[in-house]
């Protein structure tokens, strides 16, 4: 078994639609000064960060530059990853199993309020010969996934209400939610098409936040102040990017993260698993990425579980409980990270009026939307894993 | 002996051949906006610049006065103390002679980009922005320099405020 690596120390700020008294490095300051000080560490004794960011959300190239001030870091090794937060664990994980570093942190913000254009941002990501001059909008990517999705999986539209409605609701007891709201499927399947089968109401609302996570390896973790929250398994794929043969119904993606996740983890039965923080971006997604992470054999059983409530905070296996992207709000490069604030926080019982008993193991998943197929897993437990 | 280069078939390309479109190629044009949240120490900094006064912020605990400002001290990693005011004069730490313009004209006349380390400030903290008012050949690293400020109706709040700097005549 190799060494234990573990997150000893969370920052965050909450999420907001904008956030006009802060700029991004003061936004980052304020999350990286929580975490330090939940982490019981010196800035000093860092030895590494990671950011992760894409300069065409910060309007700024080569942003990596642009980011050791706030955090820290200047004079000292870092680097910016153009992926979610979750794959900055991966990396800061495998730079302390390499053992150049004991304490690693990681990084990720939005300033999504600052986007202006955020359609003609997606836009850039189509592919330029094939897809962008048709001009379409790059939801319609969604809703083109959705309709296969459902017509394969026979999950019905109403499954989709009943997610964006448990999530919305579930954001009423986080206090750093954005758009908690006591919505019934009703009002969801009551709000306009955006790309049908896809609807207004079941499409996350982007919110400025940042995250900083310290990571340390089995040493520094055995003495930390706080309780260590041990990375039991960590995974990351991609699918195809061409949109006209990739897999559709299935988030191939999860899967192969999720298989690497679950063998480093032991865990033969993903249903080990008590507490999910999945990437819900659109509400179909979060049952897409449910089945794919191996918690039903098919779509049918994922829609009879959810109208039986077992992804309720009070089901077998509760999932974003924290309220996820729809309830939170969606921070970009963030999502994964505060997927993982989540499960620290429930880990350690310090998840306030959402808190659920007895929670062992939690499961963080991301995905970096439309139109990509760029997933990650990370597992994390009260228990260093043997 | 040397073997015989082997001639390669093909369609050569002018520039005309381009032009008249005899080739694929996919053009696009970015629509892309943004509006950055200037926060708490830009913000000062420019409500300040409209005000035609420049503003630092200091660090009690490495006891630097610093320009821009900045709610943070990047060395000690604690939040900066107090709101100082400094000069609008100060010292050239730097400069270039730039013969090129930023859309890649060659200028006859060439712009003076500089970094001014203000008076008032930490040593080595300073602005960069640009110096006029002097042939290109006299400019010196050291020399002292004011700021030349747009009529008070004009300034918007932006670095462009200062319209640019000019050697203090002793
Ligand atoms: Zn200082």
């Amino acid at each position: 078994m190799p060494d234990g690596v573990a997150i000893i120390g969370v920052g965050f700020t909450s999420l907001q639609p904008s956030t006009p008294h802060l700029s991004f490095k003061e936004l980052m300051f304020e999350a990286a000064q929580k975490a330090y000080l939940d982490a019981g560490v010196q800035p000093n004794e860092i030895d590494s960060f990671v950011t992760c960011a894409e300069d065409f959300n910060e309007g700024l190239s080569i942003f990596d530059e642009y980011t050791p001030d706030q955090l820290g870091a200047v004079q000292k090794p870092m680097h910016t990853l153009t992926q979610d937060g979750l794959h900055g664990i991966a990396d800061a994980l495998m730079q302390i199993r390499s053992g150049i570093a004991e304490l690693v942190v990681v990084e990720a913000h939005s300033k999504a309020s600052n986007v202006k254009t955020p359609e003609w941002l997606l836009d850039y990501a189509l592919d330029p010969i094939y897809n962008r001059p048709l001009g379409f909008n790059p939801h319609a990517v969604a809703g083109l996934e959705m309709n296969v999705f459902l017509h394969e999986t026979g999950i019905r539209a109403e499954h989709c209400a009943q997610v964006a409605a448990k999530n919305r609701r579930n954001a009423l007891r986080n206090p750093v939610a954005a758009y908690p709201l006591a919505l019934t499927p009703m009002h969801v399947e009551s709000s306009p098409y955006v790309a049908y089968p896809l609807r207004e109401a079941e499409i996350a609302e982007r919110a400025d936040g940042c995250v900083v996570v310290v990571l340390a390896n089995e040493a520094r973790a055995q003495r930390s102040q706080s309780k260590a929250a041990w990375i039991c398994g960590v995974g990351f794929a991609n699918d195809s990017a061409t949109l006209e043969s990739r897999d559709w119904v299935r988030a191939e993606y999860v899967r192969i993260a999720a298989e690497r996740a679950y063998r480093q983890a032991a865990i033969q039965n993903p249903r080990e698993i008590r507490l999910f923080e999945v990437d819900d971006t659109y509400a179909y997604k979060e049952l897409q990425h449910l089945i794919a992470l191996g918690l039903y054999s098919e779509g049918a059983e994922a829609g009879r579980s959810l109208e039986a409530g077992e992804t309720k905070p009070d089901g077998k296996i509760p999932v974003n409980v924290s309220g996820g992207a729809l309830g939170m709000g969606l921070p970009l490069e963030a999502s994964g990270l505060y997927r993982v604030v989540e499960l620290v926080l429930q880990l350690r019982g310090q998840a306030g009026a959402r808190q659920l008993p007895d929670i062992r193991l939690g499961l963080a998943q991301s995905w970096r939307g439309v139109p990509t197929t760029s997933g990650a897993v990370v597992i994390l437990g009260t228990e260093r894993p043997q | 002996m040397k073997p015989e280069p082997k001639l390669v078939r093909g369609t050569p390309l002018d520039e005309k051949a381009l032009k008249r479109g005899k080739t694929f190629s996919v053009t696009y044009e970015p629509r892309l906006r943004y509006g950055w949240d200037t926060g708490q120490a830009i913000s000062r900094y420019l409500a300040e610049l409209k005000e035609g006064r420049l503003i630092a912020r200091s660090c009690r605990k490495c006891e630097r006065v610093m320009i821009p400002p900045r709610m943070f001290c990047e060395r000690c990693f604690r939040p900066t103390d107090e709101w100082v005011y400094v000069k609008d004069t100060g010292k050239i730490f730097t400069f270039s002679l730039c013969y090129v313009s930023w859309d890649v004209r060659r200028l006859k006349q060439p712009e003076i980009p500089a970094v001014i380390e203000i008076d008032g400030a930490s040593p080595g903290m300073g602005i960069l922005h640009v110096v006029k008012k002097i042939a290109p050949g006299k400019v010196r690293i050291g020399m002292a320099v004011r700021a030349v400020w747009r009529p008070k109706a004009k300034r918007i709040g932006s670095v462009t405020d200062i319209a640019y700097w000019q050697p203090i005549k002793n």
